[in-house]
């Protein structure tokens, strides 16, 4: 394959994709980790992209055809519907949280070690 | 034969839809879950032997031959693990389905969801096992974790989601990893087939090389729960239902390790990271080890433990030596058995005296002598008191260590010795305060008629002491089942290692993989070549 000639604005794009992306998951907030997963999400699936050889049509079989290879528009495919499911419950988790502390934060502050204590206490 | 591999995948898939499908009738379900699992079972035992006998099945997926298609690939570490990661599914389940039936109570686990999703956790293990390509790794971790999520989150209480936060932001992260190390491996290499690729890395400059081997190691060090990527575990583990928690235990950080054991041998034989594997192993043993001693309550102090015997693991996959992958073979079905029967028994003195904090707890060998030589077995077992499985397997990795020679290596020996003793002072200790001393001699003891220290725990107890002073045979029983497993591992050790030796075998010698693999003898026509449609 074709090492070393990946375009330098994908390249940069994936880099401020991952970069934004965890920096947004580091965080407490449930709905900031869900958005910094599926900006990671997209730089992973453009960085797949990036892998196979880009500008041609995807077809496979036409021996010493100028084509693009299609096998990394498929692993996007299947890697899209996989963030798709994990956002989705990470949505519901994030409602469901909401729910019980009408905050979007998992914990804060002194809850925390109230938490830890109730942990231990249960554990 | 071949098409015992995709049946494997498929039964409990298939049973998680019909659960899901029978949401309103329990008893449905819980046939149905019990039938697939029974059936995937005795699929997996046939094509054990089958294995073992003819050598690796290999079945690629709609025709398409090895590089192009998706293909399965069964060896006998496969198989092997298949079957004893599946016998724990089964017991765990019947121990779910006990403690659910005399409960009586679905407010703590929605039984309509907790079954489809226990079905899809075995499906996306039996998944990770046959996976022939890095991809199709990936997505059998994204159902096993997708369905853990679920299943650790059961019910939503605020506890819940504060132990399943941080775990599954963990997982999601070693996901990406995952995810990016296969974008680049495809970009350096152009396949992710497994057998494939570990005839093309060759000609991969090293750096490279060791650049994509580092992110694989860490994406499935993190689900292995390897030091310093393990302290999600402990804070995650305990909180989940019983049942949960002793099935993650007994498989999801096994997955890891199987991966590590895969990619280790097939893709990056020339041991360029041994020394390092040997060091995070032994670091792994003390750090996990020296946590559980300080823990006051058991199933932290459990989970602490696997952490710790995570290290074995990796120290036998960091020898890369025959003797040395073997015995780490050996000890990862010992270890699935034992650390998932000390969680079960775990649960059961949740049942018997409400709390599983070492402080309140005492007398319990009066109360249950049953329950104590339930948990006495397996955790003598753990620390590898001679004629245990726990021992033949240490020996095993001491051995392959001491040949081995390196200054890490003996290192290594000696650290694991030191985990081993300071397994069973943990363990003893455990042990004495629950089980031995006087339950008046609890320094936090809370009765059963309340009086306790705080009216929420005394309560709680209150109520479950007075539902479970008799175990429901169902959870007795799959205890009793796993730890009797665990002892047949001792029993049968002579023939087991024998096949943990072949297995190890087969893993240091690749080319026999490659080519099971790409041979592609059952597949027709070669879509590539003639230009027809296949």
């Amino acid at each position: 394959m074709n090492v070393l000639t990946s375009n330098a604005v994908v390249a940069v794009t994936i880099g401020v994709l991952f970069a934004c992306g965890l920096y947004l998951m580091m965080s407490r907030n449930l709905i900031r980790v869900l958005l910094g997963f599926l900006l990671v999400g997209h730089g992973t699936n453009l960085l797949l992209l990036s892998s196979g050889r880009a500008g041609s049509a995807p077809i496979v079989g036409e021996p010493g055809g100028d084509s693009a290879d299609p096998l990394p528009q498929a692993l996007i495919l299947t890697s899209i519907v996989i963030s798709l499911a994990v956002a989705t419950f990470l949505m519901a988790m994030a409602y469901r949280n909401y729910q019980l502390t009408t905050a979007a934060d998992l914990t804060e502050g002194p809850e925390d070690v109230e938490a830890l204590r109730n942990a231990a206490e249960a554990d | 034969m071949t098409a015992l591999l995709p049946v494997s995948v498929m039964l409990p898939m298939f049973g998680a839809a019909l659960a899901l499908l029978f949401g309103r009738q329990p008893q449905a379900q819980r046939l149905i879950s019990v039938g697939a699992l029974v059936a995937q079972l005795v699929v997996e035992i046939v094509m054990l032997l089958q294995v073992d006998a003819n050598g690796t099945l290999v079945m690629h997926i709609g025709g398409w031959g090895a590089p192009i298609g998706i293909t399965l690939v069964a060896d006998r570490l496969a198989a092997s693990m298949l079957v004893v990661s599946t016998l724990v599914t089964l017991a765990v389940l019947v121990y779910a389905i006990a403690a659910g039936q005399s409960d009586r109570d679905a407010t703590e686990t929605p039984v309509s969801i907790f079954f489809p999703a226990f079905l899809l956790l075995a499906t996306g293990v039996s998944n990770a096992f046959l996976a022939g390509d890095l991809f199709n790794l990936f997505v059998s971790f994204e159902i096993l974790l997708t369905a853990s999520y679920v299943l650790l989150t059961l019910g939503g209480t605020k506890e819940r989601l504060q132990a399943g936060g941080p775990y599954i932001v963990v997982s999601l992260l070693s996901s990406i990893i995952f995810l990016s190390a296969i974008a680049l491996v495809y970009t350096v290499v152009g396949t992710i087939n497994l057998a494939d690729l570990a005839v093309k890395l060759g000609g991969v400059p090293d750096g490279i090389v060791l650049v994509l081997q580092s992110m694989l190691l860490v994406a499935f060090g993190v689900k292995a729960a390897i030091w310093p990527m393990s302290s999600w575990l402990p804070d995650s583990y305990p909180n989940a239902p019983a049942p949960v928690t002793a099935v993650f235990a007994g498989l999801l950080t096994k997955v890891g390790i199987y991966a590590i054991l895969r990619v280790q041998t097939l893709l990056f034989p020339g041991d360029s990271l041994q020394p390092v594997l040997l060091s995070i192993a032994v670091v792994t043993m003390l750090v996990g080890i020296l946590g559980a001693l300080a823990q006051p309550g058991i199933k932290r102090l459990l989970s602490f433990t696997l952490v710790s015997h995570i290290g074995y693991l990796l120290y036998g996959v960091g020898l890369a030596s025959a003797a040395g992958v073997s015995a780490s073979v050996f000890y990862v079905a010992h270890h699935i058995l034992v650390q998932t029967a000390l969680f079960l028994a775990a649960g059961l003195i949740e049942r018997v005296s409400g709390t599983t904090m070492l402080a309140r707890l005492g007398g319990l060998a009066a109360v249950s002598p049953l329950l104590a030589v339930l948990f006495f077995l397996p955790a003598m077992n753990l620390a590898g008191v001679p004629p245990f499985s726990g021992f033949l397997g240490k020996v095993g990795l001491f051995e392959a260590g001491v040949e081995n020679g390196s200054t890490p290596a003996i290192v290594g020996v000696v650290g694991g010795v030191l985990t081993s003793l300071l397994t069973l002072y943990t363990i003893v200790r455990v042990w004495g305060q629950a089980f031995w001393r006087e339950a008046a001699d609890a320094p936090d003891r809370v009765d059963a008629g309340g009086g306790g220290r705080s009216s929420r725990a005394s309560g709680e107890s209150g109520r479950r002491l007075a539902a479970a002073r008799s175990l429901p045979a169902g959870m007795l029983g799959a205890t009793a089942a796993t730890v009797t497993v665990g002892l047949l591992l001792t029993v049968f050790a002579g023939p087991l290692f024998g096949l943990a030796s072949r297995a190890g075998d087969d893993l240091m010698h690749p080319d026999r993989y490659i080519t099971a693999v790409l041979s592609n003898t059952d597949v027709g026509v070669d879509p590539l070549a003639g230009g027809g449609t296949p």
